[in-house]
């Protein structure tokens, strides 16, 4: 099963069930965990580990000065601007470049083609037994986690059960990391703004056909608007997890709940098999 | 010589539109015949990358001067490869005014 675990809010607990979701499971049987959020991954820190580096790249245009006759043609086809011709040259702005290769394929003269950029790297470790961390890492300066997001996804195919840790938020880096996946777990917290951005995070999950679970981090005990949306919107609550500052301590240090108090582990397994049972799993 | 001048309306006498690449509306004033024409931005909706666009536009239509208020760096970097001289004029004034005070050389270069 591809498990994604995304939040909308920031902040809510992803990263904290992701890891302990995969802790847990690796006690009995092999799994990958992604970390998807590329422009500020954070499971190493739960994990740490000698990784190794394995870069991610895109293809944009080379354009070959001498065969180029300045028509114009690649300019007024790129939808981003990336390409401005000159009567002497070519400009080309990596940055707006969506690698779409549009250019090479309008160049009456062929005298475009493709080279690979580096935008990011991906992280390769296997820091405990059974358990393997792939994580994304976007360069800074690149424009687009997509790329990275969907390589790190790529590298983790096959393996029988996958952990993808989300970025938070509901655009296009949630997309990519949601496509594709077979359940997701959405953590929110008891607050106004975890549940406004809670709906927006179900929205996205009902548009992409993954089904979603809900699992209250942080609960003060106020947690009626939320149960009831969720019961709205027929969403089963996997687990609510008290407000607490042993919790919050084991976190904060870079531990795990699960290894510290394994009497958690019974929960995050129970997650994992609630998921499994959810309506449109297979 | 051709002058552009971004602005919020389709005639000279517009207000000036401080932003480059998102202006409604891009006037070139001819310094020669002291007419002008005014060209609807296709770009200033546009999602991204609009500044290099904007700057290819100019570029077609052959002008050698550029005036605006705010350059971002690509598209900055296009009218600079292409020798286009670009001036800043931020006094929100008309089209009219600005062109005036290129005249006078009294306009900020852009470096």
């Amino acid at each position: 099963m591809k498990l994604a675990i995304a939040s909308g809010k920031g902040g809510t607990g992803k990263s904290m069930v992701a890891a302990n979701l995969a802790y847990t499971l690796a006690l009995t049987e092999p799994v990958t965990i992604v970390d998807c959020d590329v422009e500020e991954p954070n499971l190493h820190l739960f994990f740490p580990a000698t990784a190794t580096g394995k870069d991610v790249t895109v293809p944009v245009p080379a354009i070959v000065e001498f065969a180029c006759k300045h028509c114009g043609k690649c300019s007024e086809f790129c939808q981003f601007g990336a390409l401005t011709v000159l009567p002497d040259r070519v400009l080309f702005f990596s940055e707006l470049c969506h690698s779409c290769g549009g250019c090479t394929l309008v160049c009456p003269k062929g005298a475009i083609h493709e080279e690979p950029k580096r935008v990011g790297v991906l992280e390769l470790s296997a820091p405990l037994p059974g358990l393997k961390l792939i994580s994304g890492t976007l360069d800074a300066g690149s424009p687009h986690a997509v790329p990275v997001i969907r390589d790190a996804k790529k590298q983790a195919a096959g393996d029988p059960e996958v952990i993808l840790d989300t970025a938070p938020g509901t655009s296009c880096p949630v997309v990519e990391a949601l496509d594709g996946c077979d359940a997701c777990i959405l953590v929110t917290e008891s607050t106004p703004f975890g549940l406004h951005d809670l709906q927006l995070a179900v929205d996205v999950a009902a548009r992409l056909g993954v089904p979603a679970g809900v699992v209250i981090n942080r609960s003060d005990g106020k947690d009626k608007a939320t149960l009831q949306f969720c019961i709205d919107h027929d969403l089963d609550i996997l687990l609510t997890i008290p407000f607490d500052r042993e919790i919050a301590a084991i976190q904060s240090r870079g531990d795990l709940l699960c290894r510290v108090r394994p009497e958690w582990q019974k929960d995050f397994l129970a997650i994992f098999l609630k998921c499994r049972a959810l309506p449109g799993v297979e | 010589m051709k002058v552009c001048i971004t602005a919020q309306g389709a005639t000279p006498d517009a207000k000036v539109e401080e932003r480059f690449g998102r202006a409604p509306y891009l006037i070139l004033m001819d310094s020669e015949t002291e007419s002008f024409e005014a060209i609807t931005n296709p770009f200033a909706d546009g999602a991204g990358g609009v500044g290099p666009k904007v700057a290819q536009m100019i570029l077609d239509r052959q002008a050698a001067v550029l005036i605006s208020g705010l350059l971002g760096g690509n598209a900055k970097a296009v009218l600079e490869s292409a020798g286009v001289a670009m001036y800043t004029y931020r006094s929100s004034g008309s089209v009219k005014d600005a062109f005036g005070e290129f005249k006078k050389n009294t306009l900020e270069r852009v470096k």
